[in-house]
């Protein structure tokens, strides 16, 4: 990661001040601008834009132009166009989400971008799960992800705009794809994707918007439990029971691990909360084929996250040692291949 | 002729010891990011030292246990390039007790070095 010099944040506040005010009229000056993560590919930027003296809290996402670099674990990430448009379907139709205000044009010179409102709270897992101020969210938390995620699948998939569909077959090949990539053989993930294979649920007649990485870590929190979700680059049109698998995906319980479902509750305490909101009633065997998907998706992408460093298109000592966390799912996928876990 | 001591894995630790107790700690007040990358850094070390004190040996095991499964010699990259073929094609699945026993004790082994921590 670099530094960003004055020049870049001085760039993006005179863009977004003119943006800002083509869209709520008037003066807009552009305060407290920061950086607030990412690559430097995929960019979130904080800042306050105020106007008429009434200050709004905004976060631009952005993808600076002459993006040169090919990225596997981009690969199906949606470009900020596409993720605006799936941003404002889920809005419109009542998700919890940051609500997505404009986009900026390619004259504007920041690459693909756009600008939603900025929702308080944090999406530190470690802070969720642990710290005192969160104790009476902790015991919310699982029964309000399963209702927002019952109403993402409830999105009128003809107010999205054109999405990739991808079913069990279809993420089943990509994951022998990712492998075929790597340098190593991997016998543990290999055996895994057999196994998802001759058990893979029939495709999803009428496939729903799918999350695709609804988790905790990519939804903020507050006191009063979850506030906004976040990380939609992931959309795609899908099996339903693909969000329910991955958010109980035991990397994401971050050490709480006897509480399945992303580390506040039981998966059992997630389907209800989910069916209770309008989702589809819950079949465990699917579910636990998309958990078993999930487990060895997320030892894939940490492979591919190392590959990034390995092939020489990112220099990052934090990618490097993420392929050392690969092996963490395989203990994992053993176990849940023989009713553990 | 070996190296003089510390070996490998004593001078792993010292690193990762002086990083954790002194380089971290002044970190975390000056460079709240870098502090973050430190430790990231601190907990590789971690896994190198444990690497240089049971890899050779797991290794060895795994080897061992390859050349019995797949019933023909070879390095353990050659030998898990053919298990991990015999598995896309579906030619071994899990209903393999030899096979599960041999993934539960590689899997054991690498992970005592990775995260021994992990459940």
């Amino acid at each position: 990661m670099t530094v960003q010099g004055p020049t870049e944040a001085e760039n993006v506040a005179s863009v977004l001040a003119r943006a800002v005010a083509r869209h709520l009229g008037g003066d807009v000056k552009i305060e407290t601008l920061k950086r607030e993560s990412g690559g430097a590919s995929r960019q979130t930027w904080s800042f306050d834009a105020v106007a008429d003296g009434k200050r709004h809290a905004l976060i631009l996402r952005r993808d600076p132009p002459l993006e040169t670099t090919v990225d596997p674990e981009r690969s199906t990430a949606l470009d900020r166009a596409t993720e605006f448009g799936v941003l404002r379907a889920a809005w419109r139709a009542g998700v919890r989400a940051p609500e997505p205000l404009f986009e900026l044009a390619a004259d504007d010179g920041l690459g693909e971008a756009y600008v939603m409102r900025r929702i308080g709270g944090t999406a530190i897992a470690r802070k969720l799960l642990r710290d005192p101020p969160y104790a009476a969210a902790r015991r919310k938390i699982i029964g309000q992800l399963g209702a927002i995620l019952a109403r993402i699948h409830a999105t009128d998939t003809a107010t999205l705009p054109p999405l990739g569909c991808r079913q069990a077959a279809d993420q089943i090949a990509s994951l022998r794809r990712a492998l075929d990539l790597l340098s190593q053989p991997q016998p543990v993930f290999e055996l895994a994707l057999g196994w998802l294979d001759r058990r893979k649920p029939a495709p999803r007649p009428e496939p729903v918007l799918v999350h695709g990485d609804y988790r905790t870590g990519n939804y903020l929190a507050d006191e009063s439990g979850v506030t906004a979700i976040l990380d939609w680059e992931g959309a795609h049109l899908g099996d339903p029971t693909e969000d329910l698998g991955w958010l109980c995906v035991k990397s994401w319980r971050f050490g709480a691990v006897d509480k399945p479902a992303g580390g506040f509750g039981s998966r059992e305490e997630l389907w209800q909360a989910y069916a209770a909101a309008g989702g589809a009633k819950v079949d465990p065997v699917r579910a636990h084929w998309w958990e078993v998907l999930g487990t060895a998706r997320w030892g894939i992408i940490c492979h591919n996250q190392a590959w990034r460093h390995l092939s020489g298109s990112i220099k990052s000592m934090e990618l490097a040692s993420i392929g050392r966390r690969a092996v963490e799912t395989e203990v994992d996928l053993l176990q849940l291949l023989k009713g553990e876990g | 002729m070996p190296q003089d001591r510390p070996t490998a894995a004593e001078l792993l630790s010292a690193i990762a010891d002086f990083l954790r107790e002194e380089a971290i700690p002044a970190l975390d007040r000056s460079e709240p990011r870098l502090g973050f990358q430190m430790r990231v850094a601190a907990n590789s070390l971690g896994i190198l030292e444990r690497e240089a004190r049971l890899g050779p040996a797991a290794d060895a095991r795994e080897l061992e246990r390859l050349k019995k499964l797949l019933g023909r010699d070879g390095t353990l990259e050659d030998l898990n390039r053919r298990l991990a073929q015999e598995l896309r094609t579906g030619q071994r699945d899990e209903r393999d007790p030899a096979l599960m026993a041999h993934l539960d004790a590689t899997i054991a082994d690498k992970i005592a070095i990775a995260n021994p921590k992990w459940r």
